[in-house]
């Protein structure tokens, strides 16, 4: 059961960087704040074509918060995009209380974000932020799984009032949504049905959670829901409680750490509502490194493998026949040539 | 002493009614506070335009007056810095310099201030107050449970007047020259944005970010104010860690700068003047009126002394202080 098909490879940062060059055209109000790596974030497309609502302040990441928070207070819609590294936590302060207590119609686009920028190393692979960000009171956090979607999500947090961050990728993903796939912010997308067991990814690992489902369809006859949370906060609490009760067992997929991120949202969420087996995809408590960016989601744990073999997995915790199959991690090294 | 413990018994326990009894609104719980410390907040308003510099003085006591009134009944906050920027402010808002319309707040032809060093909050609440924005009386509510008047200004409270949530020290310079290239550059207009630093806040490297890019985009329409009195809570600020010589670092980054007396009223006229005239003139550059200020100006055992900076008078001091600062 095929639903959704690869069209082609393209980056997240490029509907980032497209969307904001066409809002301009329509929205007036629309400024951007750059803070040097334009070309590496794609706000130069706004740049080329807005000349005179795009500001550079260099490579200042807190005094960029701020000045468009002043602009912002000012009546403006206030842009600002730096590496998801930089753009979140250096500038913490910033976005805690002057963009999220003021309220502040500021976005943020969190660029080159987790493990896949590669080659940088670990200093740049921001995996960390969600934790951090999904804390503040006021913001929309959004992580967009392809290169349309995240066209549909910069123009959705920009027509939005608020606060916002939009956290997305360097390298060339799949593209399978098309112009029909829904996208309303807060609301998540069930890309395939599935009683057996709910994957629930956000970004890059939507693709991959999707793989994964169709491996387990093929070789187990599972039939695993596939739920791209777009949106992690406010978070779609419905479609969480949703498969926690109809599937029963519960994997989440991130290009992030395991603590704190989506999989940690998706726990909150079903330890008040309806408690349920949750395995966790992502990154386990360490660092990164230098490597082209699918070595590295391999070494560290974040592509459909990990996926499919933690599906088994929480699927027998639900059959408390879990003990059985305590090995069942390498199953994915078994399957490795699928 | 004693009848400052009962007053705090009071405080609380009228609190504690308060919480227990929704129907008592939170105007009854500052009127028993008010009752027992018998302090008034007598409703006066000044109006925004040119004065005799005698005037300023009379406008900066009652500023004055008003903190210590607020701080005692707050029992917590900033007494020192306030109370040594109330002639500056006193002019900036009483003598025609920014414009605003206290009955309309986001009227869209207003220029906008800032006060970064959001822990003088005292002052902006009194001068708002004195300005017409919110009646007097709401200063007895000063850092109290369900006031308008946060310790440190917030912008959800929705308090009229009030540009920016201030308190992290440095971001609301920044957030002023945000506002001010908004003005220059993106609607061309002629707004002013004044902002207030402390100088112990110049510690903070958003400062700097903040002041290359106000030099960089030339930002005549900006007047940055700092508080130079050299107190910070640990103390001097040249021990504390030196922030000298400001001057030459803010005209290496592109100002215009101008020390002053921040207590020598004519001064600050005529500095003010050369602000909004060199802005009418398109200058093409920043101005930073550097004030020398004594902490706690106008009340004697506050005086230069940076003690005061995070400690509210008591019952007695605040005595003492409204009987200097009334004659």
């Amino acid at each position: 059961m095929k639903t959704y098909e690869k069209k082609g490879d393209k980056a997240t940062r490029n509907g980032f960087g497209e969307a904001l060059a066409e809002l301009g055209d329509t929205m007036p109000e629309l400024v951007v704040i750059g803070a040097d790596v334009t070309g590496s974030v794609l706000t130069s497309f706004f740049q080329a074509k807005h000349p005179d609502r795009f500001f550079s302040v260099g490579v200042a990441e807190q005094n960029a918060t701020t000045v468009a928070v002043g602009m912002a207070l000012s009546g403006k819609v206030a842009v600002f995009s730096s590496y998801s590294a930089f753009a979140a936590f250096r500038n913490a302060d910033q976005l805690r209380v002057s963009v999220c207590y003021n309220e502040a119609n500021v976005k943020i686009g969190g660029a080159h974000s987790g493990i896949t920028v590669g080659p940088d190393g670990a200093t740049h692979q921001s995996l960390e932020e969600i934790a951090f960000l999904r804390a503040l009171p006021n913001l929309t956090l959004v992580s967009p799984c392809d290169y349309l979607e995240a066209k549909k999500a910069t123009k959705a947090i920009c027509e939005m009032v608020g606060p916002a961050f939009l956290r997305f990728g360097r390298p060339a993903v799949p593209m399978f949504t098309n112009d029909d796939t829904p996208f309303i912010l807060g609301k998540a997308n069930i890309l395939r049905e599935g009683n057996d067991v709910a994957i629930i990814a956000c970004g890059l690992l939507v693709w991959e959670s999707l793989l994964a489902a169709e491996k387990l369809q093929e070789i187990h006859g599972i039939n695993a829901r596939v739920i791209n949370m777009h949106t992690i906060k406010p978070i779609d609490v419905q479609a969480i409680v949703d498969a926690a009760r109809e599937c029963a067992c519960i994997v989440t997929a991130e290009e992030h750490q395991v603590h704190g991120g989506l999989g940690g949202a998706v726990a909150e969420v079903t330890a008040k509502n309806s408690p349920v087996p949750i395995e966790l995809v992502g990154m386990k408590d360490s660092f990164g490194g230098s490597g082209e960016p699918f070595e590295l989601a391999e070494k560290y744990g974040m592509t459909w493998k990990e996926i499919y073999a933690s599906a088994l997995v929480a699927i027998e915790r639900k059959k408390g026949t879990y003990n059985k199959i305590r090995q069942v991690k390498d199953v994915a090294t078994y399957h490795e040539g699928l | 002493m004693e009848y400052l413990r009962n007053i705090n018994l009071l405080t609380n326990y009228s609190i504690s009614i308060n919480f227990r009894n929704f129907g008592l609104s939170k105007f009854s719980l500052y009127k028993i506070i008010k009752m027992d410390l018998q302090i008034k907040f007598e409703e006066k308003i000044f109006e925004n335009k040119r004065r005799a510099p005698d005037e300023f003085k009379i406008i900066a006591n009652t500023l004055r007056q008003d903190i210590i009134k607020s701080l005692l009944l707050a029992g917590s906050g900033h007494s020192g810095g306030p109370l040594g920027i109330a002639d500056l402010m006193s002019v900036l808002y009483f003598g025609g310099y920014i414009n605003y319309n206290p009955t309309e707040p986001e009227w869209k032809d207003r220029d906008r201030f800032v006060l970064s060093a959001g822990h003088m909050a005292p002052i902006l609440y009194a001068v708002l107050a004195r300005a017409g924005y919110f009646p007097a009386a709401e200063l007895a509510t000063l850092r109290k449970f369900g006031s308008r008047l946060q310790g440190h200004p917030g912008l959800d409270v929705k308090l009229p007047g009030i540009e920016t949530s201030s308190g992290s020290l440095g971001q609301g310079v920044s957030i002023a020259v945000g506002m001010a290239m908004s003005h220059k550059l993106v609607d061309k207009d002629s707004k002013e944005v004044y902002a207030i630093t402390g100088d112990g806040e110049l510690q903070e490297g958003i400062c700097w970010e903040a002041a290359m890019t106000a030099g960089t985009y030339g930002l005549d329409n900006f007047c940055w104010i700092v508080d130079n009195n050299d107190c910070q809570i640990d103390g001097r600020v040249k021990n504390v860690m030196s922030i000298y010589p400001i001057k030459e670092k803010f005209e290496a980054f592109g100002f215009t700068v101008f020390e002053i007396d921040g207590h020598n009223i004519v001064e600050i006229i005529q500095t003010l003047d050369k602000f909004t005239r060199y802005h009418a003139l398109r200058k093409g550059k920043p101005v930073c009126i550097i004030a020398k200020t004594y902490m706690g100006n106008g009340v004697s055992f506050m005086h230069d002394n940076y003690k005061w900076h995070g400690n509210p008078p008591n019952k007695e001091q605040a005595a003492k202080a409204l009987e200097e600062l009334s004659k």
